[in-house]
């Protein structure tokens, strides 16, 4: 990865973690309500997988843990906090919130919050485009105790059944809420579940984006080919709790100092400055420079966008002025 | 006109559905080798290949998620499900992502699946193949529901709800599969809203949807020959959005109503009719609105006890006697 790439994937990266902590403000301050999923930990998984990836030509679907998914894929930081605040001008027009993150235009099919619901949904992508004998491909981010509904393995056995372009990126953070994998789950290592599907597979160090990148781009190329499905599996961890109303008891605080110290920011920071392409100074000012867009920009956009018309809250329930409602008839 | 079988007309509907258009798929199971458990896309495997009619795995859910993901990219593909029984296991997708995905997303994506089972009580396949589920499919916002009375209908609400913008369900009926009527030569696009009086009538007005729809014709005969009792009978082919305009113009007309449903009268299409009329119409009532319904009870074996269980059109003769005091 050349070094100007590395850069920008620090500063994305240091943004999708300033932006994950205004939001748990914002939540505080009672701006963003509902149920609210932070990322802080995990960003070096996005980051690492959608750099490989093709812009405007690939689709990203995921759950509900989804602001910094549509943002490294294009949305627009100001809309996604708009959304968050419930707002008109949000990329969900206010009706979706935190865990319904859409960006169509971008190809960000959405956050769902069923949890192993967007494994069907990936894979149906993947056929419209192999019915369209398109070379884009389908990436789904799910978390680890999804693995756990039928979804999975359905979605797994179809997807391979007929070689569909899908990747499956595994967000192994080792808990589904509360419970921890091996409490939930008989087969830990997620990446050797899918061999009952004969779905090629890796298990990568989810903390280290450049593995990440590395993996993802060898995973990428695979499923780009024709070959089918890849499952990937990254192991990495959630600093917070589950969401906002996690208390995250369950955890012991040894358990977390150790996540800490393999950060994915400070690690590629460390390594930069470890490099020479990066100076102490410098990274504290990208990290001024962000705190100061967040605010200025991102905060302030979300909270002077108006809210939804209140009369408008039965459009989109249904398609509007369908002629085949009607039968065909104008 | 021609007559075919209600199958034919479904048949004809995906074949035709196919041929329009590259993007419409037919998916479920034993669709395609087979022909569909009951012909409805028997021969169009040989003819739109394996790729877009599909014999999916037994993944209920799965599959239908897969339909319903497709659908974000454009392709309209047409579920069956095998027996509206399975089809619970596909509520998740259904409900979760098919009939909300529009709203949530502030309209930017739609899910334009229909899918479509046989969903009624036939004869002796006990209590988890003979659920009638229709109602279910009817309190969701986001989803419309209709559902066939004969093969002009089957063909015509087809080919209008794969081409509509909205999921879709179509709700058939396993003994009527074979049932003979009427079919235009043209090609046809019936409405997926409104009712249809199927049987004009003055005294009493009886609303009937799918297999009950001719229950209802049945008793009318009976009514108007053995008690001179003229009963107008409504199909009421689209469950959701149920045709409020119609339903009160109907009663305001006979004064009385009679909904005739198969499944159980809780929270079902008789229950809701009935609040509409009550919501449209109430001072127009010389009596108060009755429905026939199943019993509350599972779909038993016994043939005898099987009957009991469900309403037939001697049913529906003794509550408008009952009504009329005749
Ligand atoms: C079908 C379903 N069951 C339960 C829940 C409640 N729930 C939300 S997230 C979650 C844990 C999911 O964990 P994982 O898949 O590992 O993702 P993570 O949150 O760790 O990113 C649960 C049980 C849900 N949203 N949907
Ligand atoms: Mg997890």
């Amino acid at each position: 990865m050349k070094v100007a790439d590395k850069k920008r994937l620090l500063r994305e990266m240091l943004f999708a973690r300033r932006f994950e902590e205004r939001c748990y403000e914002a939540y505080v301050e009672r701006n963003i309500g509902g149920f609210l999923h932070l990322y802080p930990g995990e960003e070096a998984c996005a980051h690492g997988v959608l750099e490989a990836a093709e812009m405007d030509g690939d689709y990203v679907i995921t759950s509900y843990r989804d602001h910094v998914h549509a943002i490294k894929w294009g949305a627009d930081p100001r809309e996604v906090m708009a959304e968050l605040y419930a707002k008109e001008t949000g990329v969900s027009k206010g009706r979706g919130g935190s865990m319904h993150i859409f960006d169509v235009n971008n190809r960000f099919m959405g956050g769902y919050a069923l949890v192993g619901g967007p494994f069907p949904l990936a894979a149906g992508i993947a056929k419209a485009i192999q019915m369209k004998q398109g070379k884009e491909i389908c990436i789904c981010f799910l978390g680890d105790a999804a693995n756990n509904q039928g979804t999975f393995h359905e979605s797994l056995n179809m997807a391979k059944l007929w070689n569909l372009p899908v990747l499956y990126v595994c967000e192994n953070n080792l808990y589904g809420i509360g419970t921890r994998i091996d409490r939930s789950t008989a087969v830990v290592e997620q990446y050797k579940r899918v061999s009952a599907y004969n779905i090629p597979s890796a298990q990568e160090d989810g903390q280290d984006v450049e593995k990440v990148y590395k993996a993802a781009t060898k995973a990428i190329k695979h499923v780009r080919s024709g070959k089918g499905p890849y499952f990937l599996e990254l192991m990495t961890y959630r600093y917070r709790g589950h969401s906002m109303s996690d208390s995250n008891a369950y955890r012991a605080r040894a358990e977390e100092r150790m996540w800490s110290k393999r950060d994915p920011i400070i690690m590629l920071r460390d390594r930069l400055v470890g490099d020479g392409h990066l100076t102490k100074e410098e990274y504290t000012d990208m990290d001024t420079e962000i705190l100061d867009e967040i605010e200025n920009e991102v905060i302030a956009f979300a909270s002077e966008s108006p809210e939804p018309q209140v009369s408008e809250v039965e459009r989109y329930v249904l398609a509007e002025n369908d002629p085949w409602v009607r039968g065909g008839v104008q | 006109m021609a007559e075919i079988m209600f199958w034919e007309a479904v048949l004809r509907a995906h074949d035709e559905e196919l041929a329009n258009d590259p993007m419409v798929l037919v998916m479920g199971e034993d669709v395609g080798v087979v022909g569909g458990t009951y012909k409805a896309t028997l021969g169009l495997y040989d003819k739109y290949g394996e790729e877009r009619v599909i014999d999916t795995p037994i993944s209920e859910n799965g599959f239908t998620g897969l339909g319903i993901g497709a659908s974000f990219l454009g392709a309209r593909p047409i579920i069956e499900i095998m027996s509206v029984n399975f089809a619970w296991l596909a509520m998740d997708q259904i409900f979760n992502t098919a009939a909300k995905v529009r709203y949530m997303s502030g309209g930017q994506l739609e899910a334009p699946v229909v899918i479509r089972s046989p969903g009624g009580t036939a004869h002796q396949l006990g209590s988890q193949h003979s659920a009638r589920m229709e109602k279910v499919f009817m309190g969701i916002a986001g989803l419309r529901v209709v559902t066939p009375s004969n093969p002009r209908q089957a063909y015509g609400l087809l080919k209008s709800a794969v081409r509509c913008n909205d999921p879709v369900f179509i709700n058939e009926h396993e003994l009527m599969y074979n049932m003979k009527g009427e079919m235009p030569e043209e090609e046809y696009f019936h409405p997926l809203e409104g009712s249809e009086i199927v049987r004009p009538g003055r005294d009493v007005t009886l609303f009937g949807y799918n297999i009950s729809v001719h229950w209802c014709l049945q008793a009318a005969d009976l009514l108007s020959k053995h008690h001179g009792i003229e009963a107008e009978v409504i199909d009421l082919y689209a469950l959701s959005p149920l045709d409020r305009a119609g339903i009160r113009d109907s009663v305001t007309r006979t004064h009385r109503a009679v909904i005739v449903e198969e499944a159980e009268p809780m929270v079902g299409v008789g229950a809701e009719v009935m609040a509409i009329i009550n919501e449209e119409c109430f001072f127009e009532l010389d009596a108060a609105p009755v429905r026939v319904s199943a019993l509350n009870v599972p779909i038993p074996y016994n043939h005898a006890l099987e009957k009991t269980a469900l309403p037939d059109a001697n049913d529906v003769v003794e509550v408008v006697r009952t009504m009329f005091g005749v």
